[in-house]
């Protein structure tokens, strides 16, 4: 089973380090100050986005979050474009403008990120609408943290999802932090009893285990595909930078120590590589090879970003309306 | 030429649209077999069905989001609210998200979506369900918004709004639903951006928007009997605004009452007022005077609901205060 699957695996891991390479670079770039503005790192969450993303085909949607490189990356963006977009850029996914926070990449199903808490859910709702009113059979996947279950939106649309079962699987990020705030201070109960309330299947997955949460992913979006769905996953996760790149000092709400358990003991990408070689997938040469190709890759696309144009000042009313090239001429 | 209601203007439009376009759906609250509390819908569902003509629960920020989803992946959704004045509930899905998504994609994501609700005071239904909050998106950009004026009106726009690539939002006049005016037969579409002349005059300019239409033609035919020649022009759409109209208008009357149901303050007739200032201000022999609704909360007592809007009565008024030159010493 292993051996036939090999390629899916490594290109699962490849998707993991691609993503952790690429927020070490935009770590890098806010750190010495190259990029306007700040982000929030996915680094450590990797085995959601690309358990996820690896179920899904191209014609699938899904809706991403202000912490969206991640999911970004998983669902088939190039480096290139996203680091032109993270820094401003003309060549950048959405020209510039809409940076690390609303970055979109409507050719691989990206609908975008979205810098309200919650604020996409309607949207990834309504892709599953969509889907279902034109006849097709794609799936919509609603990406969102621990912290947006505390938004009155997600229950309405999670009761018209059961209600017309809607293609869509809501798949919470539960990576232990609202913003500064634990998650159990903001949530009372059980996250996935809310979905079951609607009568909505809801599933616990530890969200370090990317062969799990591929698996499960992809029976769920199967049964989507055949009309079964909203499913909803609850994905324990960890974030290992803080809230944003410039939550530098954050023992008020987070020790140390609980930090370095979470990145030494169950890392989803040193997890997954220790399972790679024992399975006899890829040997540790070949994995530290593609390691080596992935910072290259990642190197030379932050170097081409820092290099590329900013977009033309003529371009600042262009984009308001899709039938006026000039909004304010 | 046939005479028809608002509603039934409405209808038609959303019915032909609907043949023509397989991707158009209508979402909202009692869209379906209740056809709407004001019955614009009746039938649309039987012709359609429930896929296409979707009762939801009452959840306006949820059906407001879905909608945005379904636009932007290859649906043409019109989302029914119900008054006007649930905006505020979907104000993050209307203005975050629908209104910013093409512009933050840099082009390559777009929001195909109609939103249909109303506006106008005088029904006695107090505060929160009477407000005209157009002001509110015409302030964000991304957006359109149409005020049909009679049942012409709403039918061409509606077919417009329903084959723009942006979102538009339509505000109704819920007072105007049963009332009649001639509308063709034949199929026919009103471009965005091109104002009306409903009435050509000579001595001053009543730009109107929506329910105050009607009242400005009223108070033209009062002034026309005391020989002041009154010009009354409706802007149709005020996002995009034919301000090319407008400020023509102005020049040649050199006075400027301009008219909207919306509270005065920070309003639409301020926008307007400071565009004629800015690009007509040396043809004018007097201010622009705004008259909106007052800025209070609509009352339900109908002693004092009246006196919040504009009538024709009021507006004559100020349009003699402005041709007697009296308001230039005020000023």
């Amino acid at each position: 089973m292993t051996k036939t699957n090999a390629e899916d695996y490594l290109r699962m891991y490849r998707q993991m380090v691609r993503i952790r390479t690429f927020e070490d670079n935009a770590n890098q770039l806010y750190l010495s100050a190259k990029m306007p503005g700040l982000t929030h790192m996915y680094s450590g969450e990797e085995a959601v986005a690309v358990g996820i993303c690896e179920a899904l085909r191209t014609s699938d949607k899904i809706t991403s979050t202000h912490r969206g490189h991640g999911h970004c990356v998983a669902k088939g963006a190039d480096f290139k474009e996203m680091f032109c977009e993270l820094l401003g850029k003309e060549e950048g996914y959405c020209r510039g403008k809409g940076g690390s926070m609303h970055i979109a990449d409507q050719s691989n199903g990206n609908l975008g990120a979205n810098a309200i808490v919650g604020g996409s859910m309607g949207i990834a709702t309504g892709a599953a609408f969509s889907a279902k009113l034109l006849g097709k059979d794609d799936v919509a996947v609603c990406f969102f943290g621990d912290g947006a279950t505390a938004q009155g939106l997600m229950y309405e649309v999670m009761n018209m999802a059961a209600l017309w079962k809607l293609p869509v699987i809501y798949a919470c990020e539960n990576n232990g932090y609202s913003e500064y705030t634990r998650t159990d201070e903001i949530a009372a109960g059980s996250i996935t009893a809310r979905a079951e309330a609607f009568g909505i299947e809801a599933f616990q997955i530890d969200g370090q285990d990317v062969l799990a949460v591929n698996e499960l992913s992809q029976k769920l979006v199967e049964r989507c595909r055949k009309g079964e769905g909203p499913f909803f996953i609850e994905l324990m996760t960890y974030r290992y930078h803080g809230h944003h790149v410039g939550d530098i000092n954050r023992e008020y709400y987070r020790s140390k120590e609980e930090e370095k358990d979470w990145r030494e003991n169950r890392d989803p990408i040193t997890r997954f590589r220790a399972w790679l070689v024992k399975e006899g997938i890829a040997s540790e040469d070949e994995i530290e090879a593609m390691n080596a190709a992935i910072k290259d890759d990642a190197s030379a696309a932050v170097e081409y970003a820092l290099a590329a144009k900013y977009p033309d000042v003529s371009e600042v009313d262009m984009h308001v309306f899709t039938d006026v090239e000039h909004a304010l001429a | 030429m046939r005479n028809i209601t608002l509603s039934q203007a409405v209808n038609e439009a959303l019915a032909e649209e609907m043949r023509r376009d397989d991707s158009v759906f209508i979402i909202g609250e009692d869209v379906a077999e209740a056809g709407t509390p004001f019955k614009v819908l009746s039938g649309l569902v039987e012709e359609f069905g429930t896929q296409r003509v979707v009762d939801t629960p009452i959840a306006e920020p949820g059906f407001m989001g879905l909608a945005v989803g379904a636009a932007m992946t290859g649906s043409r959704p019109v989302v029914d609210l119900m008054f006007g004045d649930f905006i505020f509930l979907i104000m993050d899905q209307l203005c975050n998200q629908a209104a910013k998504t093409h512009y933050m994609s840099g082009g390559k994501l777009s929001v195909p979506l109609v939103l249909r609700t109303n506006l106008g005071a005088t029904r006695r239904s107090a505060a929160q369900h009477s407000q005209s909050l157009h002001a509110l998106v015409a302030h964000i950009p991304g957006l359109k918004v149409a005020m049909p004026s009679s049942a012409y009106e709403a039918k061409g726009l509606m077919k417009t709004a329903i084959r723009d690539n942006n979102p538009v939002v339509i505000f109704e006049d819920k007072l105007m639903y049963n009332d009649k005016a001639p509308v063709p037969e034949e199929e026919f579409l009103i471009p965005f951006g091109q104002a009306n002349i409903k009435r050509e005059g000579s001595d001053i300019t009543l730009i109107a928007t929506s329910s105050m239409v009607q009242v400005c033609e009223k108070a033209a035919e009062i002034l026309e009997q005391e020989g002041i020649s009154a010009e009354v022009i409706d802007p149709r759409t005020i996002v995009p605004l034919d301000e090319k109209t407008l400020i023509e208008s102005a020049k040649k009357t050199s006075r400027v009452i301009v008219v909207d149901e919306g509270h005065q303050s920070y309003g639409i007739t301020g926008e307007i007022a400071g565009r004629i200032n800015e690009k007509a201000f040396y043809h004018l022999d007097a201010p622009v005077l705004r008259m909106g609704a007052m800025d209070v909360p609509v009352p339900f007592s109908p002693a004092l609901e009246d006196i919040t809007v504009p009538t024709p009565e009021a507006v004559a008024a100020n349009a003699r205060l402005l041709m007697s030159g009296e308001m230039i010493h005020a000023a």
